[in-house]
């Protein structure tokens, strides 16, 4: 299961920064969601990976069989609500590039520069 | 001691930003009542803030009252006032100037996400918990998106998106930063993590270095040092000029987590030894030479100032990579004065900039423009400022830091250096505006566009360069205070024990008859840990 976590942050992390690289709007906001995924994915394996705990302390003295650190489960709800408004964010920024300029490029223009 | 006014700087505005947008929305003139209201409320909390905290102690404010590394902390230093009134001085004086130049009403919602700006900025500056200060990081940049944006406009909003980017881009290393810190040590409350860290084993912290230079990365983005400086020139440039002016407060954002995690959480010498100074100080120099060789290759006004914001930086980040008491207070004094300096200068080129028509900010010769003697005076004092000459408060800055940094010959003769560019660079950029301006042909160009008041915006402007002047002249109190802030800084053990101190016993004590020691934990192995609250909401 470690394998699996690692790869799949691994890989998304890769094809996000990948995307985040190109030159037109659509291609980094697709890049800037996976980046957020992986990372949301890292953020919840930094309790360690725990299947079928609960992630709080029941009251059985020693026969609780254990329990996940909720913490990080806190913190990965946290950055979740964060980077879905962040995407909303940039989604509407760059549809009000898009529509203002016409064209979806994210670099200035030349004269744009010194405007 | 504060008590529960620590929190206040932060639900004011949080109270104030909602109520502008949803009672006084097509009523600009209640929202600039209120705005300017909350904006010197601000500034009076944040200097009765700052009295405390030179009198008294690091005070702690438990959110909720739960106890330190369960619960959220904020943390009121002299450090963290200091800020604070640097931040609501500002935001004073750029309420004041988009009122009097009229960009208030160019666009929807500028007096309520100023509030949000300022209750992120705020936050960020209070905050003992890494995760929450990821949290008001991500405030402060919302706002700010809306801001930047404000009154639209294709150049801005294309600088827009690559800002926006960027900062997301930054805040998922953010992410990745503060996971790698918690997986290491099961803690994010900045006090237990000094704690925590301070007991690592040598060998063991190939991770925590890992995270510890990735959290500077983060904090280099906020900051502009090179090489994440990039975003910076056209983010500022196309910017409204008020909110330019405010993001010279945004950087320090970057200044000030660098400072407090660099001596708080991993101090030098500490369990990562030298990391931060080895690379800092490069970052530190190279971004002072890219800022100034800005300066002087810049085509535009407003170019010009960025890229001096990208030096200043660079040489406040000289001073505080010495990581040492005497240096740090320079650095401080430094800090104070570049970010009024860099924000006077920025609502100056935006008095310009309205004037000059379609010309804009490009160093062309054009006819003078009205008031051209005021603002040439105006700017020539806000570049003596930010080059660091006599008789301002730049030179004392700039003074101090060679001072502290004395038989360094790499530091000295790159400060030195540089500072002969950007005076070039500044005289080059008020030269070809003002002087050149006589020579001109064509038709002069009309005047201020729609300004609600000019004198206004004057009075704003000029109120930042009497702060640079009042910083000059009253230097010898300012710097005492500020080297015993810097003392304060560099003995951490006093912010650790006011947020941990018998933090544990009140917690279990709180909880008696709970019975939950015997859990055997399925990871982590540090029980302790394990039954924080849901932090960060």
């Amino acid at each position: 299961m470690e394998a699996l976590v690692a790869s799949a942050i691994g890989i998304m992390t890769a094809a996000g920064i990948y995307l985040i690289l190109r030159l037109r709007t659509f291609p980094v906001v697709l890049g800037m969601a996976m980046l957020s995924y992986a990372v949301n994915i890292f953020l919840f394996a930094t309790g360690r990976l725990a299947v079928n705990m609960p992630p709080i302390l029941g009251h059985a003295g020693a026969n609780t069989p254990g329990y996940t650190d909720p913490m990080p489960q806190a913190l990965v709800l946290t950055a979740i609500v964060i980077s879905f408004g962040m995407t909303a964010v940039v989604v509407m920024l760059s549809l009000g590039a898009f529509i203002e300029a016409g064209n979806d490029r994210i670099d200035l223009g030349e004269e744009e520069k010194t405007k | 001691m504060m008590g529960h006014w620590i929190i206040a700087p932060v639900v004011l505005p949080a109270f104030l930003a909602p109520l502008i947008v949803l009672w006084m929305r097509f009523d600009l003139r209640t929202q600039r009542v209120f705005s300017v209201a909350g904006m010197v409320a601000l500034l009076a909390l944040a200097l009765t803030l700052a009295a405390s905290a030179s009198l008294n102690p690091p005070e702690v404010y438990r959110l909720g009252n739960w106890e330190a590394p369960f619960g959220i902390v904020l943390v009121l230093d002299r450090l963290s006032a200091l800020m604070l009134v640097l931040t609501s001085a500002l935001g004073l004086a750029v309420v004041l100037y988009a009122i009097g130049s009229g960009w208030d009403k160019r666009g929807w919602h500028f007096h309520s996400l100023m509030q949000f700006q300022m209750m992120g900025i705020n936050g960020a500056f209070l905050t003992g918990d890494a995760f929450n200060l990821f949290v008001f990081f991500e405030v402060l940049l919302i706002a700010s998106y809306g801001l930047m944006i404000h009154s639209g406009g294709e150049a801005r909003l294309k600088a827009g998106v690559q800002y926006v980017v960027y900062n997301l881009a930054g805040s998922t290393l953010f992410l990745f930063a503060l996971g790698t810190i918690y997986s290491v040590t099961g803690t994010l409350n900045m006090a237990d993590l000094a704690q925590k860290v301070a007991q690592m084993p040598a060998t063991e912290t190939g991770l925590l270095r890992v995270g510890a230079v990735l959290l500077m990365l983060v904090f280099a983005v906020k900051a502009a040092l090179v090489p994440f400086q990039f975003w910076l020139p056209a983010t500022y440039t196309n910017a409204p000029g008020p909110v330019a002016a405010l993001f010279a407060i945004m950087t320090k954002v970057g200044v000030y987590a660098i400072i407090r995690v660099y001596t708080l959480v991993f101090p030098a010498g500490g369990t990562i030894g030298l990391l931060a100074q080895e690379v800092l100080l490069p970052a530190a120099l190279v971004s002072l030479v890219i800022g100034m060789v800005g300066v002087l290759g810049a085509r535009d006004m407003g170019r010009t100032v960025a890229y001096s914001v990208i030096g200043s930086v660079g040489t406040m980040m000289l001073a505080f990579s010495q990581f040492d008491e005497r240096a740090t207070a320079a650095g401080l004094y430094y800090m104070v004065h570049s970010t009024l300096a860099a924000a006077a200068l920025f609502l100056i080129v935006d008095l310009v900039r309205e004037r000059r028509g379609v010309a804009g900010l490009r160093l062309v010769p054009v006819r003078p423009v009205k008031n051209a003697g005021l603002l040439a005076g105006m700017f020539f004092a806000g570049a003596i400022a930010m080059a660091g000459m006599p008789p301002l408060s730049g030179f004392l800055g700039k003074l101090m830091i060679l001072d502290a940094t004395r038989g360094d010959w790499l530091i000295w003769g790159t400060i030195l250096v540089t500072s002969l560019i950007a005076i070039v660079g500044f005289g080059r950029a008020g030269s070809m505006v003002f002087w050149k301006a006589h020579a001109a042909e064509g038709i002069p160009p009309e005047g201020p566009r729609d300004a609600t008041s000019p004198g206004l915006a004057f009075t704003a402007a000029g109120g930042l360069l009497a702060g640079l002047v009042a910083l000059t002249v009253l230097a010898g109190p300012a710097t005492d205070w500020l080297r015993a802030t810097a003392a304060q800084i560099h003995a951490p053990q006093a912010y650790i024990d006011a947020v941990m101190q018998g933090a544990y016993e009140r917690a279990w004590s709180a909880t008696s008859g709970h019975e939950d020691g015997h859990a055997t934990p399925a990871g982590e192995p540090d029980p302790a840990h394990a039954a924080e609250p849901e932090a960060g909401h």
